[in-house]
């Protein structure tokens, strides 16, 4: 099973990380492959440290990646990415949204948010960093910050553009199924 | 049909509960259960509901199955306390139509208050349990479930657990069953569960249990996978998976149904390898069953008893080897919050202000134990918060608990703490009771209940009034207050916990998240007008994730988590902060 690809999705809870891994899911599915993800649901969804997982290959046994295996690394907010940063394996892509979200350890002072993450974690990592957030409100829509990190990550997977149009179009909802993919598309093209 | 679906284990247990024809299904939300009465009520063949609590829901199921259907409920593993009564009797009982109770354990805490092990219960009460290991197997073992029911005469146990239930993985769909009712016979020997009548049955449920541990030799969900055999596992559930990744080559004998144990399966393949690990998540069940049997085993000497297992658990542990891991990065801690513009944290920061220690309950609310709220005291179970506050009363006397009040939400205290309150009228108490009414069971995420006027199926329906089953209770001072009207909050449970007498006070205001008021409030958020802030921090005292605190001193508020509730303006007395339409 060494062929399998790990991906991970790492984010606070509310960031959308499971509409991330469904998109995920269903791209891999459509595409021949067996698939498992692995999500958190409950209390960790208000506002806590989120993680989910996707892999695909041929046969998938365990649906968890653990620590060293990740192909590729999706962080929404800096403090995660450096909290999973050991999950990647040594060749392994982390993509990063430049966003701070302070925990409430940090906003009562009892730790500080560490600084130059995304420069620390460049020394060790192949880092590719974007202000989804910036190019979310540009479009109008802050929500979809979280595809457009998305459609950067795509760069780095093997399957057509066509693939994840038509993925993102069966994933979210009706009525957002055009911003949603011009999000696709400015991560995956542009950003 | 043979279409191929990816599928949450939970949606899995769902759609083999529709494929089993099931034609009840009953539950009380819990992480991580809830998925499943979600996706079970997409299927109209289906009646389901939200009962009150678990007990009601096993009962609710139990009846159905009488009556001659195949009926299920399902909850988390605490849950299982709760409905443990009409459980253990009914195993004595056994069924008409098939009855499974899907019971969801959580390794390593993702969202509950232990972590014990469903399979303890089911040997005390004597109920087989069948455990699958991914989405497929959850649909598949859910339909065998309802056919070992009928067949052995018995409840059955479906466990899964949080990595089971949350995660997805591919399933092959087939049709629903054909199932016929099963005709109802009155039969007081078998459904009368008084002495004489039980004293029979327990015989028959020494045997049954006897029969399929004998049965299980042959049931094609027991499957050993026999390779090399210097090692071999006996495992099951999620923990299957991680002696498929870590030790591709190893023999396995992978146990779908956990009790009763199928010991001759086990006495067998123990034969056949050289080293036998047991790879069980939690407590050491089928550990302590095979030592008493006198085979030599590693179990719990180098696997824990606490939270998840892993491939790389194996690795370390069984292969010894290097895996030559980086160290995690030290990181601020992020534990979960109340989230912004939830009413909650307004109410807490009144009690905080007010140097007042709550007696707490299980829900959202559960968070203001953490700094800087730091309101809850105690979190024991559902319901808990009233009978513990009075209990502190009984023993300490009432002028003890004039700093004190009981927490819990609408959801928990239509499950369980409206017992609670009874006693605390019936017995004399003078305890303050907080009922924060957010009109929906927030933390599993917007389950209706009996309170909200509507049913998982979608029906609109009367609200039980929560002010009015107070009232009816005999109680006197039962007051509704808007959650964020902190002045008015202030003063009345300054008024209420100062009296001798029970009060109730119900604080209004929905969850934030919920769709509904999403959809029919105007969106506001609050703004800070820098050259008024006095840069005091009072603002920030609510610990408002949405808040910021700028190297200068003064404060951003992020306009994407920001739900505009203006706690932090009337905290602000210097009209540094508004709030406006987004």
């Amino acid at each position: 099973m060494n062929n399998t690809k790990n991906i991970m999705i790492v984010g606070v809870g509310g960031q959308g990380t499971l509409l991330t891994s469904r998109i995920l899911g269903g791209i891999t599915l459509a595409a021949g492959y067996d698939v498992k993800l692995s999500e958190v649901h409950g209390m960790a969804q208000r506002g806590g440290s989120v993680v989910t997982f996707v892999r695909y290959g041929e046969s998938v046994a365990e649906p968890i990646v653990e620590e060293g295996q990740a192909d590729v690394l999706i962080a929404f907010e800096m403090l995660e990415a450096l909290r999973y940063a050991h999950f990647l394996k040594k060749d392994g892509v982390l993509i990063v949204n430049e966003q701070r979200i302070d925990p409430i350890t940090v906003v009562t002072g009892v730790a500080q948010y560490p600084e130059n993450i995304i420069e620390d974690l460049e020394k060790e990592y192949k880092v590719l960093k974007v202000d989804a957030q910036k190019a979310a409100l540009e479009m109008g829509n802050s929500k979809v910050f979280n595809i457009i990190v998305l459609g950067v990550a795509a760069r780095h997977m093997d399957f057509p553009k066509e693939a994840w149009l038509d993925v993102i179009e069966k994933t979210v909802p009706p009525k957002t199924v055009e911003i949603n993919k011009k999000a696709f598309l400015l991560g995956y093209e542009e950003v | 049909m043979s279409e191929k679906k990816i599928m949450l284990g939970n949606e899995a247990i769902a759609r083999g509960a529709y494929e089993a024809g099931v034609k009840v299904s009953a539950a009380y939300p819990g992480t991580p259960s809830t998925e499943i009465s979600e996706n079970i009520v997409k299927y109209p063949e289906i009646y389901a509901e939200w009962s009150p609590n678990e007990k009601v829901a096993m009962e609710v199921a139990i009846g159905a199955s009488i009556s001659g259907v195949r009926s299920m409920a399902s909850m988390k593993h605490v849950g299982v306390n709760v409905a443990s009564d009409p459980l253990y009797t009914i195993s004595y009982a056994g069924v008409n139509g098939g009855l499974v109770l899907v019971a969801a354990d959580d390794p390593g805490l993702y969202s509950s208050q232990n972590e014990q092990d469903t399979r303890c219960v089911a040997r005390a009460a004597m109920v087989p349990v069948l455990e699958p290991s991914d989405s497929q197997e959850a649909k598949d073992f859910m339909k065998y479930a309802f056919e070992l029911s009928e067949k052995y005469d018995t409840p059955v146990i479906l466990r899964t657990t949080t990595r089971l239930s949350h995660s997805q993985g591919p399933v092959t769909l087939e049709e629903r069953q054909k199932i016929e009712d099963k005709v109802y016979e009155r039969n007081v020997g078998k459904f009368v569960m008084m002495p004489g009548n039980a004293k029979q049955r327990h015989l028959y449920v020494e045997q049954r249990l006897k029969d399929m541990a004998v049965d299980g030799y042959d049931m094609p969900i027991n499957r050993m996978e026999l390779n090399d055999s210097k090692i071999g596992f006996i495992t099951s559930g999620i923990a299957y998976q991680y002696v498929k990744e870590a030790c591709p080559e190893a023999s396995v004998l992978k146990l779908g149904m956990v009790h009763p144990l199928p010991r001759k399966l086990i006495e067998e393949f123990a034969e056949k390898v050289e080293v036998l690990y047991i790879f069980e998540e939690l407590e050491p069940v089928f550990e302590e069953q095979i030592k008493s049997w006198g085979i030599n085993c590693i179990g719990k000497e180098i696997f824990t008893v606490q939270g998840e297992y892993s491939a790389n658990m194996i690795r370390k542990a069984v292969l010894h080897q290097d895996a030559d891991l980086k160290d995690a990065a030290k990181v601020p801690a992020r534990p979960p919050i109340l989230c912004p513009g939830c009413p909650h944290r307004s109410v807490y920061s009144v009690l905080n202000k007010l140097k007042i220690h709550a007696a707490g309950d299980i829900g959202c609310y559960t968070l203001g134990a953490v700094a800087p709220l730091s309101v809850v005291d105690t979190t024991v179970c559902m319901g808990a918060s009233i009978s513990t506050l009075h209990g502190m009363e009984k023993a300490k006397g009432k002028d003890y608990i004039k700093n004190w009040v009981a927490v819990i939400g609408d959801s928990t205290f239509m499950h369980t703490g409206v017992n609670s309150l009874m006693n605390m009228v019936y017995n004399q108490g003078t305890g303050t009771v907080m009922i924060l009414d957010n009109s929906t069971t927030g933390m599993t995420g917007h389950q209706d209940h009996a309170a909200t006027g509507k049913t998982l199926m979608g029906e609109t329906v009367p609200a039980i009034n929560i002010y009015h089953l107070c009232k009816a209770m005999g109680i006197k001072n039962v007051i509704e207050v808007d959650a964020f009207d902190t002045a008015l909050l202030e003063k009345v449970i300054k008024e209420e916990v100062a009296k001798d007498e029970v009060s109730v006070i119900i604080t209004k205001a929905p969850c934030v998240l919920l769709k509904t008021e999403k959809a029919t409030k105007v969106a506001k958020e609050c703004v800070t007008i820098s050259e008024k802030c006095k840069k005091c921090g009072m603002c920030l005292r609510p610990g408002c994730p949405a808040l910021t605190k700028n190297a200068d001193g003064t404060i951003s508020i992020d306009a994407t988590m920001c739900n505009g509730c203006g706690l932090c303006q009337q905290l602000c007395k210097f009209g540094a902060i508004e709030v406006r339409e987004k």
